[in-house]
């Protein structure tokens, strides 16, 4: 008895401590909503999966617990039943699959108007790369990387003259404007991960990673590294301001760009 | 990924095809008593020795693809990939590899017959040409080495000194298997022991060399 | 086929092989240079226990800081990484499959097919001390100068071998990398023995469908580890090169603390590829067995035939090998192509499919059983409520695009404890409770196996499941203080303090089971040779517990399935399987 009492406590306590509790993700902050509703779907149908699974097993230990004069039916299989349950969890696993495929086809297809950021992960900070004028940015290697080029961009590159860097502060973003985020990493993997936006790719040095997102609430968010990068990784912070756009502009000029940066050094 | 992913569809292709003969769709809850003449109802006639060595080669088959596996993708994810100079004694090892093969199925074929000398030499000839191959590819290190690609020159030198140092310590486990062989031979072991041993000793010579041909092939192609 | 009828009383006695191979001469021979499978599963099963406990006490300090960071100096952020690794990479490896194929697959493959021993039992032995030292290089990565790696279990280039990690520059990455090269090679002398001796060696009429499902799940998982565990040797042997002799394969050229390195072009992702293609099938390689053994712990138990055999069988055979093509699913937010992102969010969501299936077939079991609540049935009770949890939470981070928000979180953390931490040492438990009298002769006992079924199923319950909602809120995993974070409420710092309270406490019940284990070798109830009147073959030895050789003069015959539980018109409510049919229906 304890234990049909203890298995629809699980299922029961785990029901309502979903519904009850005061953790839960925190509000989203861009275009990925649907990822929330893939999420939600998915809860609903696993909780619904998991709740039935235990209450069953609850009720076999009730009614075919072990007593005098009980004694066990003999059935080594019962094909209908079988096929209509693994008929039943298929049905289930596609209503989990076709969302979930559907959003990632648009999450990794990348609207043409999106202008490009790049983000760069280092032991243990962040840098960021905004475009200039011409709302390009320029070329860049590793090789390239010294003191004062901390980018590795490539000063012969015209693109990447008037490249914006922003060295461990806050990457500022335009409110609905959808950005394509480059990522790189000059170390070690990193990942940028801010919760509010629900998008995160890691960053892998050798190669440039992507993931696209329009921000849809001003403010200030946090961002955390999400990949494991050595003894500093959850001291790894950032910030992104989301503005709107007349304020971002006119941020972006003030800021100084690489050749300015270059001819300052020399 | 694909050379590994090819590999395990061919093992896969085999446990199917095994499977599909062990009778997966009895109901056995049905089938009560001993199913003496049945097919597939106890073990095979097969030695343990010989199913074990195949299982074995199955294991070093994939290790090896992985090597492969890994030297393509490594090959074609990124643009540093130097080709490496391939040391014309490659070829003469691969010949001698070859020799050694045939020494020890000539070996097996004469335990088959029973021609105790016919084994000590096959096995002799076996053995000492592996031993020639093993010094071979020592020189081909050496050659590859002065044309100055050391360990880590370049990826495709890497690979070179990782994966002939895989297949040769392979055939160095085997040439010990080879030594006890013909120490047995030499102390005049029972022909049935003599027989399985030199069979055993053949198949994973014959499996090394396939598997250094296509190494080689994938050394050429780098 | 007709087999119910025959000459059965015309049967010649099995072949007896030379028996004297079982006498070992002296003490040493028979307790430590060992080569009875019996004796190599028990000096596998007690090494894996004790190293096990190693990274149960690693558990517990890392949950110490976690739980209540700042107030234990003791814990610094590099030990905590060590930590978190060496108690990832032991539990996984050293613990659950060393334990599932190298103790239970010794001790019960040989009994179960009705073997003497397993075929090669001079590699079987080799097996376990090239095992014991693959453990011992791994504890002496603690004492090495720099200590162990702390690069997490995944051991991700380029971090594990730079200096910004601890091991990464001294000794920690290469005693790790080389104790795994070792474990690998010890396993497959093993692993060679477990499949060819299930092959060679069953006893005369147990076909391969008379088997029972634990042995199935032992030997396809031996079967995938033989092909999975290569990968993982490929990824030291390279990363190995890459740190020693600074190679190129998974180093790419890279600016450490402001200092160029010489690599070169190398690629990380490789490294991810060829660890994943051997760690999901790690999953497996772990759960199979489990699966296996708690389909016989249930059916044991609940005194009925398993529900649905031949699915069982297939489900075991189709999950083995749809494992080998979802191991990407750990790789979607690694910059890898996202079009791989579809063939594996798909193959990984099939694979839910033969392993709900199997999930009915237990519930089915019990449906219409007639349910003895014994230890071990508690506990298999419990591993198909974690299991299902820890599976379905599977399925949020299989399907791709859900694994965006969650991938690194907390989130993560959880899913895979449950499913393949709590659920699979739950299956252990009740197996230990289950084989401990054949393997001493003696019951565990009753009242300290309860109070540690108790404290572990509902505390491990209260660990993990709460846990997934941190990882929710946004909380990383890998992080040694979630510190100040604007959407990290304080109430989750509370949750966090009472989650590393339940470890502690789950962690201590533990010491109960230890000190029952060691109490019942003496104290125990004498348990005869078949206490759960059980129909498989290792419960009809006509020794208890069985000396070298298992079997006596005569080597069993198998009549029937394993599952012969309460067939109407038996006399007793089950048939052992060397029973013969014309005295069934005594």
């Amino acid at each position: 008895m304890p234990v049909v009492i203890a298995l629809v406590l699980v299922a029961v306590g785990s029901v309502a401590f979903h519904l009850l509790s005061p953790w839960w993700w925190t509000p989203i902050a861009s275009n990925w909503g649907y990822i929330d509703t893939t999420l939600i779907i998915t809860f609903w149908i696993t909780g619904i999966a998991f709740t039935a699974v235990v209450l069953f097993m609850a009720y076999c230990v009730l009614r075919f617990r072990a007593r005098p004069g009980h004694k066990a039916e003999h059935e080594p299989e019962n094909k209908r039943l079988e096929w209509w349950l693994t008929i039943g969890t298929a049905v289930g696993v596609g209503a989990l699959l076709a969302p979930g495929l559907i959003v990632w086809h648009s999450f990794i297809t990348v609207p043409a108007e999106a202008t490009e950021v790049e983000i760069v992960g280092q032991q243990w900070q962040w840098s960021y790369r905004l475009p200039g004028r011409d709302g390009r940015l320029g070329t860049v290697s590793a090789r390239l990387i010294g003191p004062d080029n901390p980018l590795g961009i490539d000063p012969a590159d015209p693109a990447g003259q008037d490249d914006v860097i922003v060295e461990g502060g806050e990457l500022r973003l335009p409110i609905g404007r959808p950005v394509k985020v480059l990522l790189r990493a000059i170390d070690v993997l990193h990942n940028f991960y801010v919760p509010e936006f629900r998008a995160k790719m890691d960053m892998v040095p050798g190669q440039v990673t992507f993931f696209w997102f329009t921000p849809t609430r001003t403010g200030t968010f946090e961002a955390l590294c999400a990949e494991l990068c050595g003894l500093g990784h959850p001291v790894m912070r950032g910030r992104v301001v989301v503005v709107e756009e007349a304020e971002y502009h006119a941020w972006l000029e003030h800021q100084a760009t690489f050749s300015r940066r270059l001819a300052a050094v020399r | 990924m694909s050379a590994i992913l090819i590999y395990l569809a061919l093992i896969g292709s085999v446990v199917a095809w095994w499977l599909s003969r062990q009778r997966l769709m009895a109901k056995p809850w049905l089938e009560v008593g001993v199913p003496v003449d049945a097919p597939g109802m106890g073990a095979s006639g097969i030695p343990p020795a010989r199913l074990g060595l195949w299982v074995f080669i199955a294991v070093v088959g994939a290790l090896l693809t992985l090597f492969i596996s890994a030297y393509l993708m490594r090959m074609h994810m990124s643009d540093d990939w130097r080709s490496l100079p391939t040391p014309p004694v490659l070829w003469f090892n691969t010949a001698l590899l070859a020799f050694s093969s045939i020494g020890l199925h000539r070996a097996q074929m004469a335990a088959r017959i029973g021609w105790r000398e016919g084994i000590a030499v096959g096995l002799a000839a076996g053995g000492l040409s592996a031993l020639a191959f093993l010094a071979g590819q020592y020189l081909a290190w050496r050659q590859v080495m002065e044309e100055g690609f050391g360990v880590a020159t370049n990826p495709s030198s890497s690979f070179f000194y990782l994966i002939t140092a895989v297949h040769g310590l392979h055939l160095v486990g085997g040439v010990v298997a080879l030594g006890k062989t013909a120490y047995r031979t030499a102390r005049g072991a029972p022909l049935a022991q003599l027989r399985l041993a030199t069979e055993l000793c053949a198949t994973y010579w014959h499996f090394l060399l396939v598997a250094w041909i296509v190494l080689f092939g994938l050394l050429l192609h780098g | 086929m007709s087999t119910a009828s025959g000459p059965l009383d015309g049967i010649p006695a099995a072949e007896v092989p030379d028996v004297e191979l079982y006498h070992p001469k002296s003490w040493l021979t028979k307790y430590v240079f060992s080569q009875d499978a019996k004796i190599i599963g028990i000096q596998y099963s007690l090494t894996a226990t004790s190293i096990g406990l190693v990274a149960l006490v690693l558990s517990w300090l890392m949950r110490l800081q976690l739980g209540f960071p700042g107030t234990f100096d003791f814990i610094t952020p590099a030990e905590y990484y060590q930590f978190i690794t060496m108690h990832g990479m032991i539990m996984v490896v050293y613990l659950l499959t060393a334990l599932f194929l190298g103790g239970f697959g010794n001790y019960l493959i040989p009994l179960m097919i009705g073997a003497r021993d397993m075929v090669f039992p001079y590699a079987n032995m080799l097996s376990y001390w090239i095992y014991l030292l693959a453990v011992l290089v791994l504890v002496a990565s603690f004492f090495a100068p720099g200590g162990p790696t702390g690069a997490g279990w995944t051991l991700y280039p380029p971090q594990a071998i730079l200096s910004g990690t601890p091991g990464g520059q001294d000794w920690g990455i290469i005693l790790m990398l080389a104790s795994l090269m070792l474990f690998i090679i010890g396993f497959t002398m093993g692993g060679l023995n477990y499949v060819v001796t299930v092959l060679q060696a069953r006893a005369r009429g147990m076909t391969l469908m008379r088997m029972p499902l634990t042995v199935w799940g032992i030997f396809t998982a031996t079967v995938m580890a033989l092909l999975a565990f290569p990968a993982l040797f490929v990824s030291a042997v390279m990363m190995l090169l890459d740190r020693l002799l600074g190679t190129s394969f998974f180093m790419p050229a890279l600016v450490e603390m402001g200092q160029r390195l010489n690599h070169e072009g190398g690629s990380p992702l490789l490294f991810q590829h060829l660890f994943w293609f051997f760690g999901h099938p790690e999953v497996y390689i772990v759960a199979l067995p489990a699966f296996g053994i708690v389909s016989d712990l249930i059916s044991t138990h609940a005194r009925r035939n398993i529900f649905g055999y031949r699915m069982m069988v297939w489900a075991i055979v189709i999950i083995g090998a749809l494992s080998f093509v979802v191991w990407a699913h750990h790789m979607y937010v690694s910059g890898m192509n996202p079009y791989f992102g579809f063939f594996f969010a798909t193959t990984t969501l099939i694979i839910a499919v033969p392993t709900a299936i199997k999930v009915y077939n237990w519930l089915l079991t019990l449906w219409r059983g007639n349910i003895h609540l014994t230890v071990p049935m508690l506990f298999a009770l419990a591993f198909i409520v974690t299991f299902v949890n820890g599976g379905l939470t599977g399925l949020f981070l299989g399907n791709v695009v859900v694994d965006v928000p969650l991938s690194d979180t907390m989130f993560v953390v959880a899913h895979f404890h449950m499913v393949m931490g709590v659920a699979p040492i739950f299956v252990i438990f009740g197996a230990i409770y289950h084989w401990y009298p054949k393997i001493t002769g003696r019951m565990l006992n009753e009242a300290m196996g309860r109070l540690h079924f108790w404290v572990s199923f509902l505390g491990a319950y209260l660990i993990f499941f709460p846990m997934h909602y941190i990882g929710l809120l946004g909380v990383p995993r890998r992080y040694y203080e979630i510190g100040e974070t604007a959407f990290v409420p304080a109430s989750a710092a509370t949750l966090n303090a009472f989650i590393s309270v339940m470890a502690l406490i789950v962690g201590a019940a533990q010491i109960v089971f230890l000190f029952n284990l060691a109490w019942s070798l003496r104290r125990g109830r004498p348990a005869g040779p078949n206490p759960w009147n059980a129909t498989t073959l290792e419960w009809q030895t006509p020794e208890t517990p069985p000396p070298h050789g298992n079997w006596g003069k005569e080597l069993p015959v198998v009549y029937r399935w394993p599952y012969d539980y309460s067939v109407p018109g038996a006399a007793q409510d089950f048939i052992p399987q060397n029973h013969p049919p014309a005295r069934a229906a005594e």
